[in-house]
C-alpha cells in the first residue's frame, strides 16, 4: 500500500517531459492517469526513482479528426473516449472497448496513451488499435515518429517506444463506408482483464465479400497480435458459418499462448476461435449497416 | 522532497505539505482527519476509497495527493448539506442499501458519478456501474434498489420506502 | 394510545445514518496520541526453518522505535494462542505463537513486528529485516500431508494428523449401503475461500501504565472472548485490567471470531513501549493472514431402497486445518459438520469419518455457514445427482425423504434432535415461487433450440443459536455458549441495552431496539443498544453461527421480564393494588378494569428517586440475564436458483434465484432479507467465483489478491426473489431461529445443481467448484476438471 520513496516533477509542456526523460533516463517514469503504474508501485513491484507527471500538458488530452483520420492526445482518459460522440459516430468500436475497460472509477483516470505505452498483456485498447490498424505517435529527441500499430506491441510489457521517447498520439481511421467493427472480451472473474479479447474489423467489397478483414487479440499471449492467417482465408469471402469454421481453423496454436489461473493455453485457444467468430459476426453484421 | 499542494475538500481549501508518495486517500484519512472515506484493498478494485475529484469518481488509493494539487474533492462526509441527506444516503437507508456499512460511502460516491450521467439507469445499467464496488455483505440486491430510489427522488418523482421510519415512537 | 408493534416491523435500521454519512468508527479510523503503527515481517516461505533474525538495520531506520521477534515475546514470558475447541483426548494442539520462534509453517506466518512513528516507516524497516531461512519441502494438501513420506509441519503431530473423529454408526452404515438399492456416490473437494470482510482486519493495543490498563481496539466479532484469551492464556495479565473495544466492524463472517497474533503483538508492545501501537491490514495481507475457509476432501455414498427413500450415508472426509489451530477450528470440520449430515431427511443410518491435518497453509476455521454449508453440499450433491440417476424429479425424491411436520421433535442418527420444521412447506413454496413445473417445460424447449438451462435445488438445515453449554460441554467446546444482555433503565425512562453479541452488519442495534420497544411499550428512539465494549457490558459470547438473535435476543427478553417485575412491584405500589390487579399494556401499568394507570417512565423516576417506595425493594432498575438455550435452533429452507450455460464457452450465468427460509420469528423482515441476500451472494460466490489456490510445490497462495482472488460483483448476480415461511421455534421465548448463514449453507449446493441439471444429458455428473468457465467447457467435453489450475 506504501510505495518506496520517489520524486516527484510535473511537466507542464511536451518539451520538458523529454528534458526530464533526458535527464534522469531509466530512473524516471511517465505518470500519466496512474492506473497501470501506481497500482504496481503500491505493491513495489515498480520503484521508480523519479515521476515525471505529464497530466498537466493540455494539448494531450484532446480529440480531434483530421485528414480522414481521428487523432486521439495520449492522456484522452477512457471514459471520454466512451462517451465522446465524434468517436460514437466515425469510430464507434473505440467507445465500445473503452466501455469495457476496468470500471468507471478507473475509466475516469485511466488513460488511452497511459494504457498502450504499458502494454499489458491483457489491456482491451491492445486489439482494437490492431483491428483498426491505427498508428502511435511517439515523440523523443529527435521530434515525432509514427509506429504503425502492428509493430508497437513487441512482447510483455514492451513496446517500440525508445528509451527517452513519450507516446504523444493515437491515429485511428475514420470509418469507411460499408466497413464494421466489434470488440468482445472474455474477462477474468477476479480482475475483469481480459483472458481473451478479440477485436475485429470487416470491409465489404460491392459484391457483399470481405475486402478487408483485420483480427486483434488481446489477453491470449504476451502481446496483443494479428491473426493475419485468418484474416487472409477470409478476404473474398462472405461471413457465414462454414467459411468461418474453415477460416478459423488452427487460427492461434495453444503453444504461442499464456496458461494461469485463469485459463489454460487450450481453453485459450479456443476462446480466441469463439470470439473471432462472434465478432467477425458482429463486425459484418455492422458493415451491412 | 515534500510538495506544497492546495486542496479544497467538501468546499474548504487546504494547504498542506505532502511527501510524493502519499496517497490521496492517505491524504484524506490521516492527515484531514476524513475517515469516511475507506481503504479494503491494495489493488485498486474495492472501490470502498471512491471520491470525487473535479466532479468526477476516481479511486483516491490510485492518486497521490500531489497529483490532486489544486482540484476540488468531495467525499461522503461532503454530500450531506445541512444535515438533509442526498438521496443516495437516503435511498440506502430507506432501502437497507447497506449492512456493515464499509464500502458504503465508496459506493454511495460511485452510483453519485453514475446518477450525474444517467438519471434513470436500468437495473442492469446499475449493476454494471457498480463493477469498480465489492460489497461483501448485500449482495447487491438492496444496493441496486437504493440506487434506484435515489434516482427516482432526483428526477423529482415520489417514491415509497422500503423501511418504515424509526423515530415515531407511539402512533 | 396504542404503543406501535414494533416486532414484525421493518424498521430502517438505526445505525444506519453514521454509515451513509460516512461517521461510522471503524478500529483503523481511531486516532491515539502518541500512537505508533506496527509492520508485521512475515514469511515468503511456506515452511522454513528461521537461522537467525537480524533487525539492526531497521532498528536504525529514521522512525523506528522498536523491532520485535517471536523470541522477544517468548522470553517475556508471552504463551500461545490457545484453541478453543478440543476434539477427543488425542487432539495434537502444537504450539502457535503470535510470531513463529524457530520455524515458520505458511506463506504470511509472522516472523517479526517493526514499530515506528509513521506508518510509511514501519514499512520501509520491514525491508531492512533479515531472516535467514533454511527452507524445508511444503505440505498444502491435505490428502497428500497424510501420505507417508509427507513433509511434517509440526513435530507434534505424526503423520501431520490432528484427530481423526467419527460419529454414527459404522457398522449399520456399512450394511445399510451394501444392500441398498442405488447408491449415489461422489468425491468432492469443498475449496479453500477467503473470508474477505471488506475492512481488513485492524488492532490497537492502548497501555496506560499510570492505571496498569491495558485497553485493545480491534475489528473483533466477540470482544470478551478476546479478552479471555488474551489475558488468561497469552499475555498472563490479570483480566480485570485488560478492556477489550469492537468499534464498529466492517463485516466479518467468521473470520473475525478469532483471536488473532496481530492482537497480541499490538497488546504486548503497547505494554512494552508504553505508547500506543496500530496495526491495520492491507488487502494482501489479509488474504494470507484472516483465516480462511471450508477446504474438505470428501468421499460419500448415499444408498437409496427402491422406491427412493435413502437407507444410509457414508462420509469420509478430510479437512484442512491449516498449519495451526486456530480458535474454533478443530470444532468446525467435526460437531458443525457431522452433526448436519442428515439434512431434512430421514436417514436412518449416518457414518462420518472426518480426519483433521496440518498443512503449510493458513490456518482454517469458520467462514459464514461453517461446516453446515460442507455437510449441505454433500447431502444436496448426492441427492440432487441420485434423482438424475434414478430417473426422478429432483424435488419429488426430496419429497419421498422429507421428515414430516408430525415428526417433530425428530432424533437423527447424528447426534441432534431437530425440534420443529415444515419442509415439504417450503419446498413447495419455493417450486410456486418459480413456477417450477413452467420452468421445466421452458428449459425444454431451450434445450432444442441448442440452449443449456439448468434447474437447481437445495433443501437445507442448519444448527444455530450455539449453543446449550451442556451439549458445548459434551463435544469439545472449552466455553460456555450462552449470552449475556443488561437493561439499564434510566431515570427518565430512556433504555440502555448491553448485550454480550457484536454487530458488524446485522443491525442489532435496530432489532434488539425493536424487542426492547415492544416489550416495554416505548418508542423506539428511548432506547440505546451498546455492543463491543467488555468494560461497559458483561461477560458474552459474542456474534457468530447466527446466534445472536436466538441467544443474545433471548437474553434481552429475560433481562426485561426481570425489569417489567420489578416495575410492576413499584406500579403496585404506587397504584396501591396487588401486582395481580395490573395489566402492563402500551408502556403502562394500568389497574385494571379501570383508567388507573402509571407510565413506565413514571415508575422509573420512582425507582431512581424512592421517596415513596415498595418496603424491602432496592432502588434502582437494572437487570441483568444470561440465557443458556435448552437446544440449538434449526433454520431451514428450500432455495432454488435457475441458470444458463454458454454452450461455446462454459460460461454460467446466473439467471434466477429463489429462496424460502424459515427462520423463525422475524422481528424486522429487511433486515432477515439483507441477510438471505448476502448469505446467498457468498454461497453463490463458492459456487462459480470462488477459490483459493495455493502451489503445491512452492506452498505459495496463487490467490494472493483480489486480482486472482475472484469475489462477486453487482453484475454477477441477479436481483433475488426471497419468500418466508415462519415456524417459530419452540424453546426459546422470541421463537427465533437465526438467519445470517441460511443463503450461504443453501446456495452453492443450488447453484451447482443447477449447472449439472443442465449439463446432465451431455454425460455431466459433477463439476469442481467454482465452476469456471474453462471448467464447465472441460466437463461438456468429457475432459478432466481437476487437473489444471483454475
Amino acid at each position: 500500500m506504501i510505495p518506496q520513496t520517489f520524486e516527484y516533477k510535473k511537466a507542464q509542456t511536451i518539451d520538458e517531459a523529454l528534458a526530464l526523460l533526458r535527464e534522469h533516463g531509466d530512473e524516471a517514469k511517465v505518470l500519466a492517469g496512474g492506473h497501470s503504474l501506481i497500482p504496481l508501485m503500491k505493491l513495489r513491484l515498480s520503484t521508480p526513482e523519479l515521476l515525471i507527471d505529464i497530466g498537466g500538458i493540455q494539448e494531450l488530452s484532446e480529440i480531434r479528426e483530421q485528414d480522414g483520420r481521428i487523432e486521439l492526445g495520449a492522456l484522452v482518459t477512457h471514459r471520454t473516449i466512451e462517451f465522446s460522440e465524434l468517436l460514437k459516430q466515425k469510430c464507434p468500436v473505440l467507445p465500445e472497448a473503452a466501455a469495457q475497460i476496468g470500471d468507471p472509477q478507473v475509466r475516469n483516470k485511466g488513460t488511452i496513451g497511459g494504457s498502450l505505452a504499458h502494454a499489458d498483456p491483457a489491456a482491451d485498447y491492445p486489439a482494437v488499435v490492431l483491428a483498426l490498424d491505427a498508428e502511435i505517435e511517439a515523440t523523443g529527441p529527435d521530434g515525432r515518429r509514427t509506429i504503425p500499430v502492428r509493430d508497437f506491441f513487441q512482447g510483455l510489457f514492451t513496446t517500440a517506444l525508445r528509451p527517452g521517447e513519450l507516446l504523444t498520439r493515437v491515429r485511428v481511421p475514420v470509418m469507411p463506408p460499408r466497413s464494421g467493427a466489434a470488440y468482445l472480451k472474455f474477462p477474468n472473474p477476479a480482475s475483469r482483464y481480459a483472458v481473451v479479447g478479440v477485436a475485429a474489423f470487416v470491409k465489404l467489397a460491392p459484391d457483399d465479400t470481405c475486402a478487408e478483414v483485420r483480427i486483434g487479440i488481446t489477453g491470449a499471449a504476451a502481446a496483443a497480435f494479428r491473426a493475419t492467417e485468418a484474416e487472409k482465408r477470409l478476404v473474398g469471402k462472405t461471413i457465414d458459418d462454414r467459411t468461418l469454421t474453415a477460416a478459423l481453423e488452427d487460427m492461434v496454436d495453444p503453444d504461442d499462448l499464456l496458461s494461469d489461473l485463469a485459463a489454460t493455453a487450450e481453453y485459450r485457444a479456443h476462446l480466441c476461435h469463439v470470439l473471432t467468430r462472434r465478432a467477425l459476426r458482429q463486425a459484418f453484421e455492422r458493415a451491412h449497416g | 522532497m515534500r510538495h506544497t499542494i492546495q486542496v479544497t475538500v467538501n468546499g474548504q481549501t487546504h494547504r498542506v505539505e505532502v511527501e510524493p508518495r502519499l496517497l490521496l486517500v492517505e491524504l484524506i484519512r490521516d492527515v484531514l482527519g476524513l475517515t469516511g472515506t475507506h481503504v479494503g484493498c491494495d489493488t485498486s478494485q474495492c472501490g470502498a476509497c471512491t471520491v470525487h475529484v473535479n466532479g468526477e469518481a476516481v479511486k483516491s488509493c490510485t492518486m497521490f495527493a500531489v497529483q490532486a494539487d489544486g482540484c476540488e474533492i468531495t467525499t461522503v462526509e461532503g454530500l450531506a448539506t445541512d444535515e438533509q441527506l442526498h438521496p443516495l444516503q437516503e435511498g440506502f437507508w430507506q432501502e437497507h442499501g447497506l449492512q456493515c456499512g464499509f464500502c458504503t460511502p465508496g459506493i454511495i460516491m460511485a452510483a453519485a458519478d453514475l446518477l450525474k450521467r444517467n438519471p434513470d439507469p436500468s437495473e442492469e445499467e446499475i449493476r454494471r456501474a457498480l463493477e469498480g464496488n465489492f460489497c461483501r455483505c448485500t449482495g447487491y440486491h438492496n444496493i441496486v434498489r437504493a440506487i434506484r430510489y435515489a434516482a427516482a427522488r432526483m428526477r423529482g418523482e415520489a417514491v415509497v420506502p422500503r423501511g418504515e421510519a424509526a423515530p415515531t415512537g407511539a402512533s | 394510545m396504542e404503543a406501535r408493534a414494533y416486532i414484525g416491523a421493518p424498521i430502517r435500521r438505526v445505525e444506519d445514518r453514521r454509515f451513509v454519512t460516512g461517521r461510522g468508527r471503524y478500529t483503523d479510523d481511531i486516532v491515539l496520541p502518541g500512537m505508533l503503527y506496527a509492520w508485521i515481517v512475515r514469511s515468503p516461505h511456506a515452511h522454513a526453518r528461521i537461522r537467525a533474525i537480524r533487525t539492526e538495520k531497521a532498528r536504525q531506520h529514521p522512525g523506528v522505535v522498536a523491532v520485535f521477534t517471536g523470541k522477544d515475546m517468548l522470553d517475556d514470558g508471552v504463551g500461545s494462542l490457545p484453541t478453543g475447541w478440543q476434539i477427543g483426548p488425542d487432539m495434537k494442539e502444537p504450539p502457535h505463537y503470535a510470531l513463529a520462534v524457530d520455524k515458520v509453517r505458511y506463506v504470511g506466518d509472522g516472523v517479526a513486528v517493526v514499530i515506528a512513528e509513521t506508518k510509511a516507516a514501519a514499512r520501509d524497516a520491514a525491508e531492512l529485516v533479515e531472516v535467514d531461512y533454511e527452507e524445508l519441502p511444503a505440505v498444502v494438501d491435505a490428502a497428500e500431508a497424510l501420505k507417508e513420506g509427507a513433509p511434517l509441519v509440526h513435530d507434534e503431530a505424526p503423520g501431520n494428523l490432528c484427530y481423526v473423529w467419527e460419529l454414527g454408526d459404522r457398522e449399520a452404515t456399512d450394511r445399510a449401503l451394501a444392500t441398498a438399492h442405488h447408491v449415489t456416490k461422489l468425491e468432492f473437494v469443498n475449496q479453500r475461500l477467503i473470508p474477505n470482510a471488506i475492512e481488513p482486519r485492524s488492532a490497537i493495543g492502548h497501555y496506560d501504565p499510570g492505571r496498569d490498563e491495558l485497553t485493545l481496539y480491534t475489528s473483533s466479532q466477540n470482544p470478551h472472548l478476546i479478552r479471555l484469551l488474551l489475558s488468561a492464556f497469552v499475555l498472563k495479565i490479570p483480566e480485570h485490567k485488560v478492556r477489550v473495544i469492537s468499534p464498529d466492524v466492517g463485516g466479518g463472517f467468521g473470520s473475525k471470531i478469532f483471536h488473532y497474533p496481530e492482537e497480541v503483538i499490538c497488546a504486548w508492545s503497547s505494554r512494552k513501549l508504553g505508547r500506543p501501537v496500530k496495526w491495520t491490514a492491507v488487502r494482501s495481507e489479509s488474504f494470507v493472514s484472516d483465516a480462511h475457509g471450508r477446504d474438505h476432501i470428501t468421499t460419500a455414498e448415499m444408498g437409496f431402497d427402491r422406491d427412493g427413500r435413502i437407507v444410509g450415508l457414508r462420509v469420509r472426509t478430510i479437512a484442512n486445518l491449516g498449519a495451526y489451530l486456530s480458535t474454533f477450528a478443530p470444532g468446525v470440520p467435526t460437531w458443525l459438520y457431522g452433526t448436519l449430515l442428515a439434512g431434512q431427511y430421514k436417514t436412518p443410518h449416518i457414518h462420518v469419518e472426518v480426519k483433521g491435518v496440518f498443512t503449510n497453509t493458513t490456518p482454517v476455521d469458520a467462514y459464514r455457514g461453517a461446516g453446515r454449508p460442507e455437510a449441505t453440499y454433500v447431502v444436496e450433491r448426492l441427492v440432487d445427482l441420485a434423482a438424475h440417476e434414478m430417473g426422478l424429479d429432483p424435488a419429488e425424491l426430496r419429497r419421498r425423504n422429507f421428515i414430516q411436520p408430525d415428526e417433530f421433535p425428530y432424533q437423527t442418527p447424528v447426534v441432534l434432535q431437530y425440534d420443529s420444521g415444515n419442509y415439504e412447506g417450503a419446498l413447495n413454496k419455493a417450486l410456486e415461487m418459480a413456477d417450477y413445473w413452467k420452468l421445466r417445460e421452458e428449459q425444454k424447449r431451450a434445450r432444442e433450440q441448442g440452449r443449456l438451462i439448468g434447474i437447481g435445488l437445495s433443501c437445507y438445515i442448519e444448527a444455530c443459536g450455539l449453543a446449550p453449554s451442556k451439549v458445548a460441554g459434551a463435544i469439545g467446546v472449552r466455553a460456555g455458549l450462552y449470552e449475556s444482555a443488561a437493561i439499564r433503565v434510566l431515570p427518565t425512562g430512556k433504555v440502555q441495552v448491553f448485550t454480550g453479541t457484536h454487530s458488524h452488519g446485522q443491525g442489532h442495534e435496530t432489532t434488539f431496539a425493536q424487542i426492547v420497544a415492544h416489550e416495554l411499550g416505548i418508542p423506539l428512539e428511548d432506547v440505546e443498544v451498546i455492543h463491543g465494549d467488555t468494560a461497559e457490558i458483561p461477560f458474552g459470547m459474542g456474534t457468530y453461527g447466527s446466534r445472536s438473535l436466538a441467544t443474545g435476543g433471548s437474553a434481552i427478553y429475560r433481562a426485561l421480564e426481570k425489569v417489567k417485575a420489578k416495575a410492576r412491584k413499584i406500579a403496585a405500589h404506587k397504584l396501591e393494588v396487588a401486582e395481580e390487579d395490573l395489566e402492563f399494556r402500551n408502556g403502562q401499568f394500568i389497574v385494571k378494569g379501570t383508567d388507573r394507570a402509571i407510565s413506565f417512565g413514571d415508575i422509573a423516576l420512582t425507582a431512581y428517586v424512592p421517596h415513596d417506595y415498595p418496603e424491602g425493594l432496592e432502588p434502582g432498575l437494572e437487570e441483568n440475564a444470561f440465557y443458556d438455550p435448552a437446544n440449538f435452533t434449526f433454520p431451514f429452507g428450500a432455495h432454488l436458483s435457475v441458470v444458463e450455460v454458454d454452450p461455446e464457452t462454459g460460461r454460467v450465468k446466473l439467471l434466477r434465484y429463489v429462496a424460502v427460509d424459515d427462520v423463525g420469528r422475524i422481528i424486522n423482515p429487511m433486515i432477515v432479507e439483507g441477510q438471505i441476500h448476502g448469505g446467498v451472494a457468498q454461497g453463490v460466490g463458492q459456487a462459480l467465483l470462488e477459490g483459493a489456490i495455493y502451489d503445491r510445490s512452492s506452498g505459495q497462495l496463487l490467490t494472493g489478491s483480489l486480482l486472482d482472488y475472484a469475489l462477486p460483483r453487482a453484475d454477477d448476480l441477479p436481483s433475488f426473489e426471497v419468500g418466508h415461511q415462519e415456524t417459530p421455534c419452540p424453546h426459546n421465548p422470541l421463537g427465533a431461529k437465526g438467519a445470517g448463514e441460511a443463503g450461504t449453507i443453501a446456495a452453492t449446493a443450488c447453484v451447482v445443481n443447477a449447472v449439472v441439471d443442465a449439463l446432465y444429458h451431455l454425460g455431466v455428473r459433477d463439476i469442481r467448484m467454482p465452476l469456471t468457465p474453462e471448467r464447465v467447457w472441460r466437463a461438456m467435453r468429457g475432459l478432466p476438471t481437476d487437473g489444471h489450475a483454475s
